[in-house]
C-alpha cells in the first residue's frame, strides 16, 4: 500500500487529510494514532475504497485506486478486512451470519467455510453464541464478532478502526494475539487504536495524525 | 489453539437471506399491487370482451345486405319484393335472397311506434334480405342494384358498410381504450415499486453499504431486491388476477345472452388473463426494482 501526496476532502469542505504520503510493505504490522478528529478514520476510508483521494496517488496491491474500475472493485475490496468502529453488523443475521459473510460473498459454498467459521467464532469466544442477533450481543460480542468477520477471509489486509475499545483487557490481548498470528500468515496490518497501552506492547511501528497530517513515531519510519 | 465449537447450531447452520423481510411493508407493497394488478387483469379481459362483441357484429352485418323495395305503378309491394328477391338470387355470392315477412317488418318498427300506434295500417316498405355466401368474394352494393334495375325493381340496397365501419371502430376505441388502461396501470404498478425500492434501499442503507463494502458484486446487492420485489409483485400478481378471473365468472355466469354481459360477450378463456398476470407483474416489478437499485447503488463509492 503506498500513499504519496494524498489529500481528501468531503464534498466542498477544506481538506481533511493533507499531504499522506507512506508506504506499508507486504506482511507488515503497524499501529495508526492520534486525537479524535486527527484524520484517521477518513484515512482508512481511502484505504478500504470507501472515498476516492481528491489529489496524489493511493495504490493498493500494485493498482492506483483511481485506475480501478467499478467491476474490479468487489475483488479488491474482498482482499481487504475492515474492523469497523461502530462495527457495522447485520442486524437481522445470526452471529454465524455475520461471521461468514466474506466468504459468502467471495462465493463459497458454505460446506466448505462452515468449520472455519465455527472454530474462529469459538476463539474469539462467542462458541455459544452462533445463532443469536447482534442487537443481543453486549458491546464486546458485537466487536469480537465483528473482528472475526474482518479476519476470517484471511485477507491481504486488515485494517482495523479501534478493535479493542469495548472490550477487556485480556480479550484486548487475544485480539492482539490473533492480529499478530494473522499478520505472520501474511496479512498486511493496519489498526488505529487510542489504547497506548496496547500500542506499546505490540512493539509494532506507528504513524501518528494530527490535524489531517501525518508523522511517524520513533525510529520506524517509511 | 483453537477449539471445535461445542454448539450445535453449525452443523444445521444455511445461509440466512441478506435482506430482512419487512411484513408490514411487504403487505401493503402487496395490497397496493394487488389492486392495480386486478385492475390491469379487468381492463385485459374487457378488451377481450370488446374485441369479440366488435368482431361479432361485423361479422353478421358484412355477410349480408338489406334491400328496401319501392313499389312501382300499380304493382303490389309484396309482388314487387317477391321479384326482387328473385333477381338478387341470380347474383353471383348470394347465398339467398328472402322477403322479410310483413309481420316481422311490424315487429322491427313497434319499439319505435309504441304498443299504441296501429302499425297494420301503416304503408309499410317491403325488405328483402340477402344472405352472401361465406366463401368467395361478396357482391358489392352497386352489382345488387344493377340486379334489381335489371328486373325492373326500384329498390335501395344498404349493404352495412356504414354500420361495419362505425362498429368496426368502436370496437377498436373499446380495444385501444382497455389496452391504454392496463398498460398505464402496469406502468403505475411499475411506478410503485420503483418507489417501494428506493424506499426499501433507504430503509437498509446499513446493510447494503455493509455488503458493498465486504465485496459484493453490485449486480448481487441489486439481485437481492429485484428478487424480492420480483417475488412480492408475483404474489400480488397471483391475487389481483385470481380476483379479477372470480369477478369476470361472476359477470359470465350471471350474464349470458341477455344478461350483464351482452355488449361485452366474456369467454371463459378470458379468465386465463390471471393465469398470466404474476408473471407479468414479477416481470415489470424486477425491471423496476433492477433499474432503480442499479441507479441507487451506482451512486455508492
Amino acid at each position: 500500500m503506498r500513499f504519496e501526496g494524498v489529500g481528501m476532502r468531503y464534498g466542498r469542505s477544506p481538506e481533511v487529510l493533507q499531504d499522506i504520503s507512506f508506504e506499508l510493505r507486504p506482511g507488515s504490522f503497524h499501529f495508526l494514532t492520534g486525537p479524535s478528529g486527527a484524520g484517521k478514520s477518513s484515512l482508512l476510508k481511502l484505504i478500504y475504497l470507501a472515498h476516492r483521494p481528491s489529489r496524489g496517488r493511493v495504490s493498493l496491491f500494485g493498482r492506483d485506486v483511481l485506475s480501478v474500475t467499478r467491476p474490479e472493485t468487489p475483488a479488491l475490496r474482498r482482499r481487504i478486512g475492515v474492523v469497523f468502529q461502530e462495527y457495522r453488523l447485520l442486524d437481522h443475521v445470526s452471529v454465524f451470519d455475520n461471521a461468514a459473510l466474506p466468504l459468502r460473498l467471495a462465493g463459497l459454498k458454505p460446506s466448505s467455510y462452515q468449520g472455519d467459521v465455527a472454530e474462529l467464532l469459538t476463539w474469539v469466544g462467542l462458541g455459544r453464541r452462533f445463532t443469536a442477533l447482534p442487537p443481543t450481543l453486549a458491546g464486546g460480542e458485537k466487536q469480537r464478532l465483528a473482528i472475526a468477520r474482518a479476519v476470517v477471509g484471511r485477507p491481504d489486509l486488515l485494517i482495523a478502526d479501534e478493535p479493542t475499545g469495548n472490550i477487556d483487557r485480556p480479550m484486548g490481548l487475544r485480539i492482539l494475539r490473533l492480529l499478530t498470528e494473522l499478520n505472520k500468515l501474511g496479512t498486511t496490518i493496519l489498526v488505529a487504536s487510542h489504547d497506548q497501552d496496547l500500542v506499546a506492547r505490540s512493539g509494532m511501528p506507528v504513524m501518528e495524525m494530527d490535524q489531517g497530517r501525518l508523522s511517524w513515531r520513533g525510529a520506524a519510519g517509511p | 489453539m483453537i477449539k471445535k465449537p461445542d454448539d450445535d447450531a453449525a452443523p444445521r447452520w444455511r445461509p440466512a437471506p441478506l435482506l430482512p423481510r419487512e411484513a408490514a411493508q411487504d403487505i401493503l407493497l402487496v395490497f397496493v399491487t394487488g389492486v392495480l394488478c386486478f385492475f390491469a387483469c379487468l381492463a385485459v379481459i374487457c378488451a377481450l370482451a370488446a374485441n369479440r362483441a366488435a368482431g361479432g357484429w361485423s361479422d353478421q352485418l358484412k355477410d349480408s345486405a338489406t334491400v328496401l323495395i319501392r313499389p312501382v305503378g300499380d304493382e303490389s309491394a309484396d309482388t314487387a319484393a317477391g321479384r326482387a328477391a328473385a333477381a338478387l338470387g341470380g347474383v353471383k355470392g348470394v347465398a339467398e335472397a328472402r322477403v322479410l315477412e310483413k309481420a316481422k317488418a311490424e315487429t322491427l318498427v313497434q319499439p319505435w311506434l309504441g304498443p299504441a300506434a296501429q302499425v297494420a295500417d301503416l304503408p309499410l316498405p317491403r325488405m328483402v334480405t340477402v344472405q352472401f355466401e361465406t366463401k368467395g368474394p361478396h357482391p358489392t352494393a352497386a352489382q345488387l342494384a344493377a340486379a334489381l334495375k335489371g328486373a325492373g325493381v326500384d329498390g335501395m340496397v344498404d349493404d352495412h358498410s356504414r354500420w361495419i365501419g362505425d362498429i368496426l371502430r368502436a370496437g377498436a376505441l373499446a380495444r385501444t381504450a382497455a389496452i391504454t388502461a392496463a398498460v398505464l396501470i402496469a406502468l403505475s404498478a411499475a411506478a410503485v415499486i420503483a418507489f417501494a425500492t428506493r424506499a426499501g434501499l433507504a430503509a437498509r442503507h446499513e446493510i447494503v453499504e455493509v455488503l458493498h463494502l465486504a465485496g459484493a458484486e453490485d449486480r448481487s446487492i441489486i439481485r437481492l431486491f429485484q428478487d424480492r420485489l420480483a417475488e412480492l409483485a408475483a404474489l400480488a400478481g397471483l391475487l389481483g388476477g385470481a380476483a379479477a378471473a372470480l369477478v369476470a365468472a361472476m359477470a359470465r355466469l350471471m350474464g349470458g345472452a341477455d344478461g350483464l354481459t351482452p355488449v361485452l360477450p366474456i369467454a371463459w378463456t378470458d379468465l386465463l388473463t390471471g393465469l398470466a398476470c404474476p408473471l407479468i407483474a414479477a416481470a415489470v416489478a424486477a425491471v423496476a426494482a433492477r433499474i432503480t437499485a442499479a441507479r441507487l447503488i451506482g451512486g455508492m463509492p
